[in-house]
C-alpha cells in the first residue's frame, strides 16, 4: 500500500478547514462542532494507533478486555451526550451502554469464537476492530432510537396521556411512536446494506482492497460484518427502547417525563 | 360510592370528599386553583398521596388501566392518534351519536376536518364507550354552542341514571352548575376545598 506523509493527511485536512471556514457565517455553532469532531478523529485515531501497535505486539485477553471496556464506556457516554432530552440520574448513562454491552459484546464474542474462530480467539488483530465496528454502528443506532422516542414522548405527551386516561395500557398508549422509533434506529443500517457494493463500497472492504487483499475475500468479510452490524444495531436498540419505555413510565403506568432532563 | 381521602398532589391542601352513585358534583375554582389536576390525579395520571376508593375498592389495589377503565378522566382538549373517527372507537353507538346532534356516519370522518365542537362531543362519547363508572370531566361543553350544550348535558343525566355513574363535572359557568342542579364543590385559590 501506498504510505501517506503528514503532507498527505493536511491537505485532506484543508477541505475540512474551509468548509468549517465557508459555514463559518452562517453556522457560526456548526462550524465550531466540525473542527472539534475533526481535531478529535486525528487526536483519537492516532492515539488508537498507538495503542494497537502496542496491543498487537503483545497478544494478552487482560488488555484487549481492558480496550473494549474502555471503548465501552465511551460509546455509553457519545450515547448520552447525543440526547436532546436524556434519562436523570445513571439511567442517561446506563440504558445506552446495557444495551451495547448485550448486544455488541455478546455479537463480538460470538463472531471471534464461532465464525471467525482465529487462535487465540482474542487476537487483537480481530477482536479489537470488530468490536469497534459493532460498537459505532450500534451507538448511532441506539443514540437515534433514544434521542427520538424521549422527544416523541414529550412533544406528544398530551396523546400519551389521552390514551392512558381512556384505560389504555402504556406499550398501547406509545405504539406508534415506538414503530416510529425503531423505524429511526435501523434506516440507517438497511440503508447501507441496500446501497452496498452498488452506491457505496463499504469502508471495511475498501480497507482491505487497498491493502492488497483479494477482492473476493474482502466481499465475505464485508457480508459478514454487515450482518453482524446489522444484528449489532437492532438487537442494541430493541433493548434500548425496551430500557427507556420502562423508565419512561412507572409502576402505574403513568408516564413520567418528570425523569428526563429538560 | 367514590371516596377520596386526604388526597395530596404535589405540595396542594389534602382534599376529602366522596361522590354518591348515580351523583353528579360541579367542581369549580379560580384557575389555578388545581381543578385539572385533582382529576389527573383521581385517575392515578399524575403522582398523588392519600387514599381513593371506587366501591369500597382503593385504586392500589386495581392496575392501573383498570383503574382508568372504570374512574374515566376526560381532558379539556381531546387528543386523536388515528386518520378516522372510528378508529378511536370499539363500537360507536349510533343512538348516543344522534343525542349529540352527529351524523351517524361520523365514524368515517376524518380526524382532520372535525370541528373543535364535534371533538369535543366525540372525545365524550369515547370516553363513555368504555362504561366508566366514575366521570372526571374537564369543562366538556367548553367549546359548544348552547343547543349542544343542552344536548350534553342530558346526555350525561341520563347516563348517570342508567348506569349509576358518578360525575365529577369541572365548571367556570354558573349558569350551568345552577342548570345541573348538582352539588357544588369549590376550590381555594391554594386549592383546598371550601366546606
Amino acid at each position: 500500500m501506498t504510505r501517506l506523509s503528514n503532507l498527505d493527511l493536511a491537505i485532506a485536512a484543508l477541505l475540512v478547514v474551509l468548509l468549517a471556514l465557508s459555514a463559518r457565517r452562517v453556522y457560526p455553532g456548526l462550524a465550531r462542532q466540525l473542527l472539534i469532531a475533526a481535531a478529535r478523529t486525528a487526536i483519537q485515531l492516532t492515539l488508537i494507533g498507538l495503542v494497537l501497535k502496542t496491543l498487537f505486539a503483545h497478544v494478552s485477553l487482560l488488555w484487549v478486555s481492558l480496550l473494549a471496556v474502555l471503548m465501552l464506556a465511551m460509546a455509553g457516554y457519545e450515547v448520552m451526550a447525543r440526547q436532546h432530552r436524556r434519562f436523570c440520574g445513571g439511567w442517561g448513562y446506563g440504558i445506552g451502554v446495557v444495551s451495547m454491552f448485550i448486544s455488541s459484546f455478546a455479537i463480538a464474542l460470538f463472531a471471534l469464537v464461532v465464525v471467525v474462530g482465529h487462535d487465540p480467539w482474542y487476537q487483537p488483530q480481530y477482536a479489537i476492530p470488530l468490536l469497534g465496528m459493532l460498537l459505532g454502528n450500534t451507538m448511532s443506532s441506539i443514540a437515534l432510537a433514544l434521542d427520538r422516542l424521549t422527544q416523541s414522548a414529550w412533544e406528544q405527551r398530551d396523546m400519551i396521556e389521552a390514551r392512558l386516561a381512556l384505560g389504555q395500557s402504556a406499550s398501547e398508549a406509545l405504539s406508534g411512536i415506538r414503530q416510529q422509533v425503531f423505524r429511526s434506529g435501523l434506516i440507517p443500517i438497511i440503508n447501507a446494506m441496500a446501497a452496498a457494493g452498488v452506491v457505496s463500497l463499504p469502508g471495511m472492504m475498501t480497507g482491505q482492497i487497498l491493502a492488497g487483499a483479494a477482492p473476493v475475500e474482502a466481499v465475505k468479510y464485508q457480508i459478514m460484518i454487515m450482518f453482524l452490524i446489522t444484528g449489532g444495531a437492532g438487537f442494541g436498540t430493541l433493548a434500548a427502547v425496551h430500557l427507556a419505555v420502562r423508565r419512561l413510565f412507572d409502576e402505574r403506568e403513568r408516564l413520567r417525563l418528570d425523569r428526563l432532563h429538560r | 360510592m367514590f371516596d377520596v381521602n386526604g388526597l395530596r398532589c404535589r405540595d396542594r391542601p389534602a382534599l376529602t370528599f366522596s361522590l354518591q352513585a348515580g351523583e353528579l358534583v360541579c367542581l369549580s375554582g379560580p384557575s389555578g386553583s388545581g381543578k385539572t389536576q385533582l382529576l389527573r390525579a383521581l385517575a392515578d395520571l399524575d403522582l398523588s398521596e392519600g387514599e381513593v376508593k371506587l366501591g369500597g375498592v382503593s385504586r392500589e389495589a386495581l392496575p392501573a388501566v383498570q383503574w382508568r377503565r372504570r374512574v374515566a378522566f376526560l381532558p379539556a382538549e381531546s387528543r386523536w392518534w388515528a386518520a378516522s373517527v372510528g378508529e378511536h372507537f370499539a363500537a360507536l353507538d349510533r343512538q348516543q351519536l344522534g343525542c349529540l346532534g352527529l351524523d351517524a356516519e361520523a365514524g368515517n370522518w376524518c380526524i382532520e376536518r372535525l370541528s373543535s365542537g364535534e371533538k369535543q362531543r366525540l372525545a365524550l362519547l369515547r370516553l363513555l364507550a368504555g362504561r366508566p363508572e366514575v366521570l372526571l370531566l374537564d369543562e366538556p361543553t367548553a367549546n359548544l354552542d348552547a343547543a349542544n350544550i343542552e344536548k350534553v348535558e342530558t346526555l350525561i343525566a341520563q347516563y348517570l341514571q342508567t348506569t349509576a355513574a358518578a360525575c365529577l363535572w369541572v365548571s367556570h359557568d354558573r349558569q350551568q352548575r345552577e342548570r345541573l342542579g348538582a352539588r357544588c364543590l369549590r376550590m381555594t385559590a391554594d386549592g383546598g376545598l371550601l366546606p
